[in-house]
């Protein structure tokens, strides 16, 4: 595999002109995978920011083929495009899918269970910014705890989501697909690489990049690139990798200490008290233990 | 060479009543309006301290930085004015100014 640069990937930018917020986390990981992808990728979108940004028509963003699924049917359309490119005898596609935290782990998980099940070529792209953003913030099953979202408000009694987020990398690699990755639009060359892996790998592979949304999440549109990496240094967000069977982290913890910072600079967070950091805090912990003791860590031979 | 892209068309699509097109489907990349005027701050590059190292080409989400010669230059067009180029740049080539309008 060539690693993906900004040097060798293509200068075509095939996601532009489009209408998120300003300093939209899923704009970039959608705008950076198809230029991993190249002018072949065929685009899946279903409801969600990232259809109602790029499709505005006559306003039309995506410079390859690209259209929307309904919500839950990212997947199955996937599946029906590919095979029908490839009935048609066309060679050297790739079909994409960019589907929302809501459109992945809630409405369409089961479109994306029976994908992996039947190991479809195709890649499934979850870009995740932790709530159902384009109908102005409800609550997915991604949402993380404590966040205040419309259908989680703080009151006197609940103090935001009462979950935690849903699992969707293990999930997915239970089903033992062939590739499955975690990302973070932050540690972009990490998540290019991702793209790339997937994209030289036959069957289904499954990336999930977390895409802050600043308008979601309270921060200010220039603060989207420090959120999302401090995400993944606090230990919240983990990257990792499960290929041939095999969980491997691709980077560690970077300073436990800052999961305050990034939860006390976020409007969705603001309300949390120490006791409730302290939980988030003991959760990561727990989720560290797991990773530890049986992932592949990088820099160490056996879990 | 000009990469491809979406591009601003010189004609904006018009169907009186009853005249749609036949099917939902449409040319990819058909843009008829600019995103400049969402923006109240632009990113300014300097050239002396631009290494070229292309960070802010990589994050910009709307894909607003161009390459050009060894540096790079903003398409103002597009660009939304987040900011995220002049965080992301550590070397200080790219501050923000108040858009003047
Ligand atoms: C069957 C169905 N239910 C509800 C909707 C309304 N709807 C459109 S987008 C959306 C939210 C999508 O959330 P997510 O998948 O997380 O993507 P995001 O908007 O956050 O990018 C909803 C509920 C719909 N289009 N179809
Ligand atoms: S609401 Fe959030 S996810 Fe949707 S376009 Fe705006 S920044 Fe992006
Ligand atoms: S990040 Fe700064 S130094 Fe690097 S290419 Fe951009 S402006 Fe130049
Ligand atoms: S301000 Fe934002 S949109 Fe404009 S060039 Fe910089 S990163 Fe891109
Ligand atoms: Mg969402």
């Amino acid at each position: 595999m060539i690693r993906p640069t900004a040097r060798n990937i293509t200068e075509d930018e095939y996601f532009f002109g489009h209408k998120a917020c300003a300093g939209c986390g899923g704009s970039l990981a959608v705008r950076i995978a198809l230029k991993v992808l190249g002018e072949r990728a065929v685009a899946v979108l279903p409801a969600g920011c990232m259809s109602a940004v790029g499709f505005n028509f006559p306003q039309l963003c995506f410079a390859n083929n690209a259209m929307i699924s309904t919500f839950a049917g990212t997947a199955s359309m996937m599946t029906g495009v590919e095979a029908g490119l490839r009935a048609r005898g066309e060679r050297d596609y790739q079909i994409v899918g960019f589907a929302g935290d809501g459109g992945t782990a809630d409405i369409g998980i089961q479109a994306l269970s029976g994908a992996i099940d039947r190991n479809d070529d195709m890649i499934y792209i979850c870009y995740d910014n932790e709530a159902y953003m384009n109908t102005g913030t409800q609550k997915s099953s991604l949402t993380p705890f404590g966040a205040s979202t419309t259908t989680t408000p703080v009151g006197g009694k609940i103090r935001g989501n009462v979950s935690g987020k849903k699992n969707m990398f293990e999930i997915v690699a239970a089903h033992g697909i062939p590739y499955a990755a975690t990302a973070n639009v932050g540690y972009i060359e990490d998540y290019m690489m991702k793209v790339r892996k997937a994209s030289e790998i036959r069957g289904m592979k499954y990336i999930h990049v977390l895409a802050p949304c600043p308008t979601g999440w309270g921060i200010r549109p220039e603060e989207m690139i420090e959120y999302a990496r401090m995400a993944t240094d606090c230990g919240l967000w983990p990257l990792a990798e499960y290929d041939g069977g095999e969980f491997r982290l691709s980077r560690g913890m970077g300073d436990p200490s800052i999961l305050r910072n990034y939860i006390k600079g976020q409007k969705r967070f603001r309300h949390l008290s120490d006791q409730d950091i302290g939980h988030i805090e003991s959760m990561r912990d727990a989720r560290w233990e797991k990773i530890g003791g049986s992932w592949k860590v990088p820099g160490r031979d056996r879990p | 060479m000009s990469a491809l892209r979406p591009c601003l068309r010189s004609t904006v699509p018009e169907w009186k009543n009853g005249e749609f097109p036949d099917s939902t489907a449409y040319e990819a990349g058909y843009l008829v309006h600019r995103n400049s005027g969402w923006r109240n701050r632009r990113p300014v590059i300097e050239p002396e301290l631009c290494t070229g190292c292309l960070q802010c080409y990589l994050y910009c989400p709307d894909g607003t930085i161009l390459k050009k010669d060894g540096k790079v230059s903003v398409d103002y067009d597009f660009c939304k004015g987040c900011g995220i180029c002049a965080g992301i740049c550590v070397h200080g080539a790219i501050r923000m100014e108040a858009e003047r309008q």
